[in-house]
This record gives C-alpha cells, structure tokens and sequence, in this order.
C-alpha cells in the first residue's frame, strides 16, 4: 500500500532527535514502534481510519521535539482553575510535570499518583507491562511516535475497595515555545471495587504550532466505577492527538464525558473494551467548531463478555469552514450474550462550508442482544427558529439558543454541577454569536 | 391599529390572497371564516412574518408601521402575537427559560429595561392564575409532549406574559375537545381589553360560541366576500360554505 513517504518534513523533523534512554526493555519497545513508523511514514486517506482526516498539511510541518524551558514557563494559574474543582491535580506543560502547579500533598488514602518520569527513575518493573506495546500498522503511526519519545505523563493506581470522591484533575498546558512536539502517556489503574473521578483538561496558550500526543491506557478491575470528564480546549494552531484504551472488568461501570473545543486538528481515538461480565461503559461526547478547526472521534467499544451494556451519546456542531468526523464501531464480540449497545451521533451544520462525516458501525455475534443505532447531519430547524422569532427573539439569538439545546443533552449528567455550568457557558461562547441564514 | 389593503400573497408561485382588505381597532374581535384552501393560514402566516410567503401587491399598516418590511421578531415587539396552528416542540428549551427570553427580547427591542428572574416569575404566577395551567408546564421543554389541548393552553399562556395589542388566533380550535376549547377561550376572553385587538382564524362557528366577535368576516378564494356581526357566523353554520361561493367580493375593492 502506498503512503506519505515516511521523509515528510514533519516526521523528519522529529526523527532527528535522539530516543530517551532509560530501562532497557523500554529502549527496546521505543525502538521498536520508532522504526515502524520510519518504515511506513503517516498513514493517509487510503487507511479506513484516517479517511476525513487529512495529514499532508500537518506532515510539511517542523518541530522540535521537547521544551528545555518546560520547568520555568510561565503559565497563568487562572488557567488551572477548573470551577468546583479543588482537589488534588497534575499539571503538565510543554508535556513536562510541574510539580510547583501540581496539588499532590494530603492525597486520600488508597490514591497513589505520580509523574511517570519520578515513576520509571523509582522502579520501572511494575510498568513493564502497560508500557510494552507495539504497533506495527500505519494507521497507529502517532502511538508508535508516542511510545518511542514520551517521557512523562500520569501514573495513577486506587487501590482496591477505595473511594476517592474529589475530583482528580490532570491538566495538560501548552506554552509559547515555537513548534514544538510533546507526548504524554498515561497508565491509570482501578482495583476492585474502587472509585475516581478524573478531570481531563487540555488548554493552550501557544500560537505556534504545537504537535501533542497522549495516550492512556485505563483498566478497571472488579466493580469498580470511574467518572471521567474530559475538557478540551488547545489552541487554535495546535494539533493535538489523543488515545485512550479502556478495560472494564467484571460489573465495572465507566462513564465519559467529552467536550471537544478546542485545538486546529484535533483526533481523540476512544477504544473501550467490555471484559469483564456485567461491565458498562458509557460515553457521551460533544464537540462545538467553528473556523477551519477539524475534531475527528473514532469510538471503537467491544462487548467481550456476558451482559455488558455500553451507551454512546455523541453531538456535534460545525460552523464556517470546521469539519467534524464521527466514526462509532461496536462489535458485540460471541459470547457477549444478553448485552445492550446503543450509539447515537447527532450532528449540526451551522454553515454550507462546513462539513461533518459520521459512520456508526455495529456487529454483533451473540445472542439475546439488544443494539441500537442511528446518525444524523442536519441543520437547525426552520419551523423552530420561526417559533422562536415570532416570539420576538432575534434570529442570531435564536439560532444560539438552539444549538445549546442540542449540545446540552450530552452535558446533563455530568456529575459537578459548577463543572457542567462551566463546560456549557464554553460551549456557549463557542457558539456563533451571529451567524447569517 | 391594523389595516390591510388589497392584500395579495403567493406561496411557491400560487396566488393565495387576491385581494384581502381588513381593518382592526384596539379592543375588537374580528373573526375570519372560511372553507379549506380560502386562505386563512395564509392571513395569519404572512401577518407573522413567515418564509416562504411571497406578498406581491398591498399593504398591511400595523399601529402606523409597513408590518411587511419588519423582521418576525420585530413584529412580535411592534405588539403582534401568533398563535400557532401547529405550535412547535423544542426538545432541550425550558419553556419558563424560553418565554423569559422572548419577553426580554421584546422589551430590549422596545428600549424597556429587562425583567430579572424574580420579577418575572412574579409575572408568570399571576398569569398562570388566569390561565388555570398546572406551572408544571413551566418546567418541561417548549411544548415538548405536551397534548394538542396543552399546547394550545401554552400559547395562551405566552400570549398572556408577552401582552401583545394584536393576537391572531390561526385555527386555536383546531384538535381541542369542547373542554379544552373552552379553557383556551376563557383564556383568550380574560386577555380582552380595550387597548387589545384578536383576529381569530377558524373554519368552524363552534368556537365562536365561546369568544364571542364584533365582526365577522368571510374569506373564500383568497377575498373577503362578506362582513356582519356574529349572526353571519350562524348564518354560515346553517348555510355551509357552498353559499360563500355565490357571493360576490364585498366591497369589490380593485
């Protein structure tokens, strides 16, 4: 198959710099996955996963990899604040832990948490084994990039039976450094019968282009239960690439809430594995673009085991030239019987020049299933806005209070109430504020 | 306060109006009948404003304005009120959040301070007295499932908070037993007053039994062709409509 070639000024600007050294084994994976993506360069629209999502501007880019001043940019604290949100948190900058930013002292009991630099200088073994992936294929080319140069990112385990009812919040800043690249990888761990709520926070200050990377790989054991609500809002230039792999054991229950804002090319790859009997994984996402901004979702859950239930709720709304892409695959694996999947992908255009692809997807080969799936692209609807007007509210007005309405319903049940407010007056503000029919 | 002269409207190229002439004072009740297909949707649509209706010749004077050259939501603060045949369901709007919005909207556009939420849930216990509604109403999305008969009541209701000086009732009856008929229509009496004008759309006399007119009109093929009291209502009644079409337009304007 053909590809960009893998000397497209972006990956050569990267591959220049020299791989992190550290634990042996884990010299060896970053070997591994640097030289696949050398081998196969960025996958293109050929590869069924990267079909709406353009690559050939990204790859005539040139970054340097990692910032030598990320332990002493400035960043503004107003940034940090998250409101409601107030207890432990781990920011990151320019893809460097910041430890004067972070909030880690008085941790409850049963929550361990650390920067995985400090983790892999203390005892790399137990990480062996969430950190030994490799990927081969084109279509993985930026978890190949991230597995090869990361170098720090969260390290969080709960022990079993513990309850952590503070919000955890994992901030992730990006500061004016020039083009500069920087990887995050996460290794997140529930035992059984514990609790966490996450806050995920993107945010960015830089107006050069940055390129991101972050990966995390979450498992939860026996019953355990995970809030999860993510906040996305990078800056403009900024492409930001996203992979998150949830594991869900025996009756464990997840629930995501993503709001995607922010950032210039933006892809969020979501694998949410059903293992365990029982287990639920639900997740409710939104994103709100305007600009030439570009958010692709690709949502991949499989139901491998008796049961398991999984409800996927995902809007969008795009505005001028913003592209939106939507991909929901749910494979109900044999053996999966007497599961429950649903998908709904609900999508707004708010220009002719916008454009949002949606492809929901579902298999199934178990018994006693019950599935569920449907996609829209619309426009708002004229008999509403009409009603509306003959009100007397002005058509801009109109047109705003609308798309909130159908933004909300994916926001509703997001557990803090002020976080909710917070996220929904984003979204909001994101909205055209006056927009010609 | 209003006055149409030699209205004529088109929808996707078909002349529906041809001729509409009518004039309203503050504090009458007009009432226009007329068989399916004369043209009464068409009055109240192209009087609100809506899309799709093409005026080619006339005029239509509200409270000395050209009301054609106006936005919708500009006629709605200029004072004219819709109520709507089919209102619309708005999935995600909260009606009290909704009705809030449009009263300020309203009162911005007329240079009137804005009400805050206290004053305007003051106003909005007092007009749910009137309007004998449950305020559970309030609470639920824009006509989102409600029944035909809790619909109706709604626009009622916002009519009642929004205070217009026209109201144009499009087929309100349309869907209601006589029980919602005739909360809708001790609605719409309790909203009565002299400075207040109704144009009330209807195909059938019944609901004139409960909002009683000062004026009848008949409108047949795009024209009224004949105007009296409330006894031409009864008239029509016993009469049906096939008697509308031997009568000539009244008044003959050009």
């Amino acid at each position: 198959m053909s590809q960009q070639p893998a000397s497209s000024p972006m990956l050569e600007s990267l591959l220049e710099a020299p791989l992190p050294q550290g634990a042996a084994w884990l010299d060896v994976i970053r070997r591994e996955n640097l030289d696949a993506l050398a081998a196969h360069g960025l996958p293109d629209s050929r590869h069924e996963a990267w079909k709406y999502t353009a690559l050939r501007g990204l790859a005539q880019r040139r970054f340097h990899q990692g910032d030598a001043l990320a332990l002493t940019r400035e960043v503004d604290a107003g940034l940090l604040q998250l409101p409601g949100i107030d207890g432990p948190r781990l920011v990151f900058v320019n893809g460097a832990f910041r430890a004067d930013l972070s909030r880690l002292d008085d941790l409850p009991d049963g929550l361990e948490v650390l920067p995985l630099s400090r983790a892999l200088a203390q005892d790399d073994e137990p990480l062996r084994f969430a950190l030994s992936q490799r990927y081969r294929d084109v279509a993985d080319a930026f978890a190949q990039l991230n597995i090869a140069y990361a170098t720090d990112g969260v390290v969080l385990r709960v022990a079993a039976g513990a309850r952590i009812d503070a919000p955890l919040q994992l901030s992730f800043l990006g500061a004016e450094a020039g083009e500069l690249a920087w990887h995050l990888r996460h290794v997140i761990a529930l035992g059984d019968g514990a609790q966490l709520s996450l806050v995920e926070h993107h945010a960015g200050l830089s107006n050069s282009p940055q390129l991101v990377t972050s990966m995390a790989d979450i498992v939860l054991g026996e019953g355990a239960r995970l809030q999860m609500t993510v906040l996305q809002q990078a800056a403009s230039e900024a492409a930001l690439v996203r992979r998150t792999g949830l594991q869900l054991g025996v009756a464990a229950h997840a629930t995501m809430h993503v709001a995607e804002l922010g950032g210039g090319l933006v892809r969020h790859d979501l694998y949410g594995e059903l293992k365990g009997d029982g287990a639920r994984l639900d997740t409710r996402g939104v994103f709100a673009l305007r600009g030439r901004q570009h958010v692709d979702t690709q949502l991949a859950l499989r139901h491998d085991a008796l049961a398991t239930a999984s409800e996927s709720l995902w809007r969008g709304v795009a505005d001028q030239r913003a592209r939106g892409v939507f991909r929901g695959a749910i494979v109900v694996a044999e053996g999966a019987d007497g599961s429950d999947a649903s998908l709904s992908n609900k999508n707004l255009l708010l220009s002719a020049q916008a454009e949002i692809d949606t492809k929901p997807e579902l298999e199934i080969y178990a018994d006693e299933v019950k599935a569920a799936h449907g996609a829209t692209v619309g426009q708002l609807d004229e008999r509403a806005l009409f009603y509306l007007r003959s009100r007397g509210i002005a058509l801009a007005q109109a047109r705003t209070l609308l798309t909130a309405a159908f933004c909300r319903a994916v926001l509703a049940d997001i557990p803090h109430e002020p976080l909710r407010d917070h996220i929904s007056d984003l979204l909001l503000a994101q909205l055209p504020a006056d927009v010609s029919a | 306060m209003l006055k149409i002269e030699n209205l004529h409207a088109r929808v996707e190229g078909k002349e529906i109006l041809k001729g509409l002439s009518l004039t309203v004072n503050p504090g009458e009740v007009h009432a226009i009948m007329g068989p399916n297909g004369a043209g009464k949707s068409t009055l109240g649509n192209v009087l609100s404003g809506r899309d799709g209706y093409e005026v080619t010749e006339g005029s239509v004077i509200f409270e000395g304005r050209d009301l054609l050259a106006l936005e919708p939501e500009e006629r709605a603060a200029a004072g004219m009120f819709l109520a709507f045949q089919y209102p619309v369901e708005i999935p995600g709007v909260n009606n009290t959040y909704f009705l809030r919005a449009a009263l300020n909207a309203q009162r911005k556009q007329r240079g009137e301070g804005e009400l805050d939420s206290m004053q305007f849930l003051k106003l909005v216990r007092e007009k749910l007295k009137i309007m004998q509604i449950s305020d559970e109403l309030l609470h639920r999305a824009v006509n989102e499932g409600f029944s035909g008969g809790e619909k109706k009541r709604n626009e009622i209701f916002q009519m009642a908070v929004l205070e217009p000086k026209l109201a144009v009732l499009d087929e309100t009856d349309s869907g209601l037993d006589i029980d919602a008929l005739k909360q809708v229509s001790q609605g719409v009496n309790a909203l009565r007053s002299s400075e207040r004008a109704f144009l009330v759309i209807t195909h059938y006399q019944r609901l004139l039994d409960y909002i009683e007119p000062d004026f009848v009109h008949v409108l047949a093929d795009g024209r009224i062709v004949e105007s009296g009291d409330k006894a031409l209502a009864l008239k029509l009644e016993r009469l049906g409509y096939a008697w509308v079409g031997e009568r000539e337009p009244a008044g003959a304007q050009a």
